[in-house]
């Protein structure tokens, strides 16, 4: 292979990822020249299609930019409307609110550790082919993942698209008999999460060390989920009306996803975010499975993020108990949110990362400009960069076998294509 | 199916859309299992990385018609293809994306990207059938789980599945809802809806927003009064067609109807 001056690879189309993307490797004398992951998921134009639309819709409207993690885009557009009308959602309303987002935390973290990328660890093409070897296994996980839909399903209405999340609130409160439901269901799941996460911590992880800026919603006395404060590990805390000044967007030729950067560095948001910047906010007995399972108080190993994902499944677990445990029913399912002229942020952590958006809202009521940045357009150049770091120590493999790593590697940062390609700003063109 | 004694092929396909859709196949935890022992995945990108070569005897399509090289690849999904049915709201009526046909591309493109040059992208979001015949279409913004399954179970068993197209009000009774709009004056969408979804929106005090599009043969002129009656304006109306499923002839045809009533 040394002989070769040039080497290109390509996936034309990833496999087990949310959406529609390609990889573009070049490498030239022994060095990578270009990584492009190519998005090439069609263009939706959400922020376009929002404007015109009432106030109390972009709950509905935004659901459908993911069907992997509408909740996480109903939560961050109800913030964002509620704070340009002024009104806050906390109390027994704001848990039930996290009770939800927890749901679809288990559903969309454990989809993404048995179906899309454990494959990659048992060299299976798909874990279908469980099936016919450990049945059991399987089942496992889709017992694990049932019980995030079934939380869904109670709060929300149905699994994909809730129905039941409105503007300052909910329509109908859940009854004791369906939460009751729900706590027998999590105390299986809390069995099925514990084995999951020994059986994760077995896999065999390829070294990768990065070095970027990591960005995640803070809380003084919590694990962030629904609400707090982004904070950027070396630029520290900010407003979320400061988002925009920070994390700055700009168009490339290759993707229909926008790139994003923080302060001019590249940033990851998600897990591995996260874990290092809230890890320490979890309750001490998740933290001690963590630790028996392997994972330190930082992880700079993209592909140990599993880990973390596996650990925040246990984390949404035991939130969920807690929450059903401790509820009370609040005085009415919605806080009236009467429209004003404003403008409104939200941030919220999607099972991928930080999820922002704004929308300018005028006196009738209408929404006169939307602005959505999801997790996956923002760590769009950190995977690229760290791709390339990847590729560079392993030029000695022949294509294929290249090709098949450059996959894997991808698929650890849990990339929501659909996500990536649905948003977007007003857009600097920096190229 | 063919008269040979093969396990039949199945293929699922993504256009534009948000993946909900197919990942409502993935959501069937409890049928996954007796589901993969039915079928073999010839082609399920979201799910596997391996590919069988085609034909396929039942092929799912998620998604709408949104770019030129959607539109050769939906052709080549036809040609190897035994069936084909078309899954959700994007694929059957052109999804929440085809608001841009109402505007406009250049417009829309104006507000998202500074080079829209670099985009490849059709003026309009079409449905999969104003390309390629469609065997049968299931609607839903998402799908139903229920009604997914009952496809794929009626094509492995060569029968023809059962997708009533009445109204969501008969899935109200069945449910033993009572009518948010009767008891409460709460807007429903839902006379004029397709049945599917199991009517979860009253059940959950919510009025029908007509995710799972037109019913056969919607009188959505007679509803228009019990809306305003209960407080949507023309222009709230309009919108309210004008969202998941607003190229749905009947539903473009409804808010044209508001529109208008809006005008004179």
């Amino acid at each position: 292979m040394t002989h070769r001056t040039e080497r290109l690879l390509t996936v034309g189309a990833l496999a087990r990822v949310e959406g529609e993307g390609a990889l573009h490797v070049s490498v030239r004398d022994g060095e990578v020249e270009d990584v492009r992951l190519r998005i090439y998921e069609p263009p939706r134009y959400f922020e376009a299609l929002l404007r015109g639309r009432r106030y109390t819709e972009p709950p509905d409207l935004t659901s459908r930019i993911c069907g992997i993690c509408p909740v996480a885009y109903q939560m961050s557009a109800c913030r964002a409307v509620e704070d340009a009308c002024g009104v806050a959602v906390d109390g027994q309303l704001g848990k039930l609110r996290r009770l939800l987002y927890c749901g679809e935390w288990i559903e969309s973290h454990t989809l993404h550790i048995y179906l899309l990328h454990a494959p990659d660890f048992l060299n299976l093409p798909d874990v279908l082919a469980l099936a016919r070897t450990d049945a059991a296994l399987l089942q496992r996980g889709l017992r694990l993942k049932k019980a995030g839909n079934e939380i869904v399903e109670v709060l929300g209405g149905r699994a994909i698209h809730p129905v039941n999340v409105r503007v300052g609130g909910f329509h109908r409160l859940p009854t004791r008999d369906e939460l009751d439901h729900l706590a027998t269901v999590l105390v299986q799941a809390r069995v099925d999460v514990e084995e999951t996460l020994g059986w994760v911590a077995g896999f065999e992880f390829p070294s990768l060390t990065i070095r970027h800026e990591f960005l995640a919603l803070t809380e003084p006395d919590r694990y962030a989920i629904e609400s707090g404060t982004p904070t950027g590990a070396h630029v520290g805390p900010f407003d979320v009306a400061e988002f925009e000044q920070h994390v700055r967007e700009h168009q490339v030729p290759h993707s229909t996803a926008l790139h994003a950067t923080l302060d001019g560095r590249p940033h990851l948001t998600g897990p591995l975010a996260r874990w290092n910047l809230s890890g320490e906010r979890l309750p001490a007995e998740v933290r001690a499975l963590a630790t028996e399972a392997g994972l330190g108080p930082r992880c700079d190993n993209p592909f140990r993020s599993i880990l973390v994902r596996a650990v925040e499944v246990l984390w949404a677990v035991t939130e969920a108990q807690r929450i059903i445990e401790q509820y009370e029913p609040p005085s009415g399912p919605a806080l009236p949110v009467p429209p004003r002229a404003g403008t409104g942020y939200g941030a919220t952590e999607a099972p991928r990362g930080l999820l922002y958006h704004r929308y300018d809202v005028d006196e009738d009521g209408l929404v006169r400009h939307a602005v959505i940045v999801p997790p996956t357009a923002q760590n769009q150049t950190a995977i690229e960069t760290d791709l390339r770091a990847f590729i560079q120590t392993r030029l000695h493999l022949d294509d294929a076998e290249l090709t098949r790593q450059c996959e894997r590697a991808i698929r650890t940062y849990d990339p929501c294509i659909s996500c990536a390609a649905h948003f977007l700003t007003l857009a600097v063109d920096r190229g | 199916m063919s008269a040979v004694a093969r396990t039949p092929r199945l293929a699922v396909w993504k256009f534009s859309s948000c993946d909900g859709c197919q990942l409502t196949l993935l959501d069937c935890e409890d049928e996954l299992l007796a589901l993969a022992g039915q079928v073999e995945i010839g082609y399920f990108l979201e799910a596997s990385s391996r590919e069988l070569p085609p034909p396929y005897d039942l092929s799912l399509v998620e998604g709408s018609i949104a770019t030129a090289a959607d539109l050769e690849r939906i052709r080549r999904v036809r040609e190897q293809s035994h069936h084909l049915v078309t899954i959700g709201a994007c694929a059957t009526a052109g999804g929440v994306q085809a608001l841009r046909n109402l505007a406009g591309l250049p417009e829309y493109q104006a507000v998202v990207y500074a080079r829209p040059e670099y985009i490849d992208s059709l003026d309009r979001s079409t449905p999969v059938s104003a390309h390629v015949p469609v065997d049968l279409e299931l609607r839903g913004c998402p799908i139903d789980k229920r009604q997914l399954l009952e496809v794929v179970t009626a094509y492995l068993a060569d029968r023809k599945p059962d997708v009533p197209t009445h109204s969501v009000c008969f899935e109200c009774k069945l449910r033993g809802t009572t009518c948010v709009t009767v008891a409460h004056g709460t807007p429903c969408l839902g006379p004029v809806t397709q049945a599917g979804c199991g009517a979860i929106c009253p059940a959950y005090g919510r009025g029908c927003y007509g995710c799972f599009g037109p019913m056969e043969t919607p009188n959505t002129r007679a509803l228009l009064p019990l809306l305003r009656r209960d407080g949507v304006t023309e222009a709230d109306a309009a919108r309210l067609y004008r969202t998941f499923n607003a190229e749905a002839p009947d539903f473009a045809d409804a808010a044209r109807q508001a529109t208008e009533e809006e005008a004179g």
